[in-house]
């Protein structure tokens, strides 16, 4: 599955990089906390959060994680987007809540960090 | 190690309370690593444990100083903060145990991964503390570790 088709899936909306859409995440990481993304996530992984300061980028960064999704509507400040596009990590922001946007994502098929 | 060529070396200045920067110096480190050629995997554990590392001085100590040696099969890593201390360290390896103030933890930090994770990501982990003067944490990885 494709950020693109996560984009479709969420009816998301894209914050940066959107030359990056066609990217394929491994596996995909729900949280709100970045002590746990910096502990269990998998590389390639794509992190769904509600978290949007500008360490979610670096965490994103340090992780190898290529794509990050704020959900429940939530979009990050201007200096968080600009680090993004900087850093070449794409993000995406959708209006479902945490739970939805996961289990979307996951009933079409993509793993959680302990499956792959 | 002693024998072997340096290939990189880093030093950079940490300040305590900077959440602006704070990723700075793990985010250079990631380059060079890069640069230097070793396999992904071994530079994820590496940029990881830095980025903890760093954390930990933004988020506890006043000042640190974060210097790194990289050689051909192993990288070096010191970060030595002036800060509180750890009063007690074993605690502090909890899972789950933190000191971090709320507004750190509103940031998605604090939850008490840092040092086990710095274990877990790091092939030799050493931490040296005095309360009231700082921390210093140094830290291993190995090439040939790589599976």
């Amino acid at each position: 599955m494709t950020l693109r088709e996560i984009k479709e899936i969420l009816q998301a909306e894209v914050l940066a990089g959107e030359e990056f859409l066609d990217r394929e995440p491994s596996s995909a990481c729900g949280s709100d906390l970045l002590s746990d993304v910096l502990a269990f996530t998998k590389e390639n992984s794509v992190l769904l959060t509600g978290l949007t300061n500008s360490q979610v980028i670096r965490t994103a960064e340090m992780s190898d994680i290529i794509g990050v999704i704020f959900v429940r509507g939530k979009k990050p400040d201007n200096y968080t987007i600009e680090l993004a596009t900087i850093k070449k990590i794409p993000l995406l922001t959708t209006r479902l809540p945490m739970y939805e946007s996961c289990g979307r994502l996951y009933l079409r098929g993509l793993k959680g960090c302990s499956e792959v | 190690m002693g024998e072997d060529k340096v290939l990189v070396e880093i030093e950079r200045e940490i300040v305590g309370g900077d959440f602006q920067s704070a990723g700075d110096v793990s985010s250079e480190l990631k380059k060079v690593l890069q640069q230097v050629g070793f396999p992904p995997s071994f530079n994820r554990r590496i940029v990881i444990a830095a980025y903890e590392a760093e954390m930990n001085v933004v988020i506890h100590a006043y000042r640190g100083v974060f210097t790194t040696q990289i050689y051909e099969d192993q990288v070096h890593i010191e970060v030595d903060d002036q800060g509180p201390g750890i009063p007690d360290l074993e605690l502090a390896f909890q899972e789950g145990y933190s000191t971090a103030p709320p507004h750190i933890r509103e940031m998605g930090f604090g939850a008490g991964y840092g040092l086990s994770n710095m274990k877990k990501c790091s092939d030799r982990l050493e931490i040296d503390t005095r309360v009231g003067e700082g921390t210093k944490v140094i830290m291993d990885f190995f090439l040939n570790s790589e599976e």
